[in-house]
């Protein structure tokens, strides 16, 4: 709690009004911890403007999203049309909805190259787990956001794609068929579904949103941000305990990140402007048909930003799952023989492994695709204990974890794009290959990011003026 | 703000903690039982339960290798004639089904009556729900036996699934290795006369 500030009854209006409300509101404080003094690393790159611009498009999102609630109609006899005239009769209908479904998009691209940065400097590394855990939060968030959204416009490919993931949930023993059934509120997704999922995506679902977000940057500004060459600048100091190799948040990255907005909204508007549907990616050729509920598309395939998770769902056949349980055997067998752990702890871990198979071969194929989709996402917020390497940046780790990375990278892509595809049988085989690979450069970091010698890391930041 | 009040060794009143600890208990359980309404409402409603009635289909008019779509519950009942050939080549797959007796979850899949080769009332007049078992999408017709595109080279006909490939024959069972667990529900329903077909019961008196 501040002390009462009194000021000079001869100081100007402007700073009469702050001091009033300072002794009421922390605003000078608020402004200087964020802004004025939040001291970030001078040696940022292109990468760092990732999380600025995801506020941004958050922004555009919940500003074009009022406006559309005003015009939309969530009941399933009316939604499809009510979606049509706001692209036609509307006044600049059109426009609001487009920002709005390529906002949905940019999200995405956004959001996977800010948490791609994360992966490449090791800014989930301690004492920044916290922040992580956050974003991860925020991403599960978004999947949900973009998912119940996807329904409303009652398309072909909002019915079709919302009654595959919430049967997802009825793959689940026991409780399966029950919780779906509470999820879409009917016996198939009906206006029932159309209605809670529009309750959960206008208020729900950004609630938590916006309380995720605000929480990723206190934690953020807490602990101060990571930077490209993952040294931690809080280590040297000046006299006034201002890190040497920081500078203020604003105005140097305020003008940064206004920078890539410009960049970002020329991109953003020319896809409004000259391709919102991108090609059927942004927004499916076959939501453009009202739903059937009696008729599913001939290809039905998510919207691209799900589709790696969606391609490790359909990798999962009972003849994967084979693959799977050696693999879990493999690895109970590794524990007991190789690790120094006491026995009894050796004969608990084969106990349990044990258990696990047994639950491999008595539970669907399917049960386990979701299982595994989920844990694709699940598994990132373990990244901070995952990862044992010496060093926080890729720029000092052995040159090969480079090549690793870069792989990792393709192999995402492989599979996003993959789930566009219809099914075929090759396609499955990559998938399946790369949904491996997907899980082993995860659950083997611990002992591959211990291997191969890092380069010397500097003391200070690696920094040229310019 | 944190200073104590009073001066001296911080001391806890026990009688105070006890009663702390249970108003909070108390207030918890009330916290638990207000939810309860507020989850039920993710119930079906009462107007969802009772729109389940039994639908009432003529197929006089269904010729052999024809498949007609009707409403049921909201779901597609797919009710197709097969032709004498299509009828006498299902046997000879049964060894790539995964479940050719449609052994599985009879109860849940396929009633007593349809618990045969061709899981049907009369050998070829096949009545099944168009949702694939896997996630729910309605397989599409593939009916032309061969090879093509998504398909085995020795398709005998039957439905592909759009969705994750599982495959059915014409008798909606699906084959080995797909996604899809268990083999196309047949739905509860019965002859009012030889082409009158009540799909939705099956009491032997309407």
């Amino acid at each position: 709690m501040a002390d009462f500030k009194e000021i000079s009854p001869n100081a100007p209006v402007g700073a009469k009004l702050l001091n009033w409300v300072d002794n009421r509101f922390p605003a000078s404080t608020l402004y200087k911890e964020h802004m004025s003094e939040y001291y970030a690393p001078k040696n940022f790159n292109f990468w760092y403007v990732f999380g600025s611009l995801a506020l941004l498009v958050l922004v555009i999102q919940i500003v074009t999203g009022i406006f559309l609630v005003m015009h939309y109609k969530p009941d399933a006899t009316l939604a499809f049309a009510s979606v049509e005239y706001i692209m036609r009769d509307v006044p600049w209908g059109w426009l609001i909805r487009y920002m709005h479904s390529t906002g949905a998009s940019a999200f995405f691209i956004v959001v996977y190259l800010h948490m791609f940065r994360g992966l490449l400097y090791g800014s989930y590394r301690k004492p920044r787990e916290l922040v992580w855990i956050f974003g991860c939060a925020i991403f599960l968030c978004l999947m949900a956001e973009a998912f119940m959204g996807y329904l409303l416009p009652w398309g072909q490919m909002s019915y079709w794609g919302a009654q595959v993931i919430v049967n997802l949930f009825s793959a689940i023993p026991f409780v399966g068929p029950d919780l779906a059934l509470l999820i879409r509120g009917d016996y198939v997704v009906s206006d029932a579904t159309l209605n809670r999922f529009f309750s959960f995506h206008v208020i729900a679902v950004p609630l938590v949103l916006l309380g995720l977000v605000a929480a990723h940057i206190i934690a953020l500004h807490e602990v101060g941000s990571n930077n490209p060459d993952g040294v931690e600048i809080k280590k040297h100091k000046d006299a006034k305990g201002i890190p040497l190799d920081g500078i203020p948040f604003h105005p140097y990255y305020t003008v940064h990140d206004i920078f890539a907005v410009s960049v970002f909204l020329m991109a953003f508007t020319a896809v409004i402007f000259f391709a919102p549907e991108a090609g059927g990616y942004f927004l499916e050729y076959n939501n453009f048909i009202p739903a059937d509920s009696l008729k599913t598309p001939n290809h039905i395939a998510p919207v691209w930003y799900f589709t790696p998770f969606y391609s490790m769902l359909r990798a999962i056949t009972s003849e994967m799952m084979y693959v799977l349980i050696a693999c879990v055997l493999g690895a109970a067998i590794f524990t007991a023989i190789k690790s120094k752990l006491a026995g009894f702890l050796k004969g608990l871990i084969v106990l349990v492994a044990l258990g696990v198979v047994a639950m491999m071969l008595s539970i669907d194929a399917k049960f386990w695709g979701v299982v595994v989709m989920g844990g694709a996402v699940i598994i990132l917020f373990f990244l901070p204990w995952l990862d044992h390497s010496p060093v926080k940046s890729i720029r000092y780790r052995p040159g090969w974890h480079k090549y690793l990375y870069g792989i990792f990278v393709v192999n995402f892509v492989v599979l996003a794009y993959l789930g566009v595809q219809p099914p075929s049988p090759l396609g499955e085989r990559v998938s399946q290959v790369g949904t491996l690979f997907y899980f082993g450069f995860f659950l083997l970091m611990p002992w591959w990011s211990r291997l191969g010698e890092p380069k010397p890391v500097p003391d200070r930041v690696t920094y040229a003026a310019h | 703000m944190s200073e104590s009040l009073v001066d001296g060794p911080r001391r806890v009143d026990s009688g105070k903690r006890t009663w702390l600890i249970a108003s909070t208990c108390a207030g918890a359980v009330g916290g638990v039982a207000t939810a309860i309404p507020f989850v039920s409402t993710f119930q079906p409603s009462e107007k969802a339960k009772a729109a389940g009635a039994a639908v009432e289909v003529d197929i006089a008019g269904l010729k052999a290798g024809e498949k007609i779509t009707v409403e049921w519950r909201g779901k597609p009942v797919w009710i197709v004639k097969r032709t004498a050939e299509e009828l006498a080549d299902l046997p000879k797959h049964d060894s790539e089904l995964a479940d050719p007796q449609s052994a599985r979850h009879p109860e849940e899949f396929t009633p007593e009556y349809a618990r045969n080769e061709h899981r049907s009332i009369k050998p070829e007049v096949l009545v099944v729900i168009g949702i694939c078992t896997h996630l729910g999408c309605s397989p599409t017709d593939k009916f032309q036996a061969g090879p093509q595109p998504s398909l085995p080279a020795d398709w005998p006909g039957g439905w592909l699934c759009p969705c994750h490939g599982s495959t059915f024959d014409l008798a909606g069972r699906v084959f080995k290795n797909k996604p899809a667990p268990d083999n196309l529900p047949v739905p509860p329903h019965m002859y009012l006369s030889d082409t009158r077909l009540l799909i939705g019961e099956d009491k032997k008196q309407a």
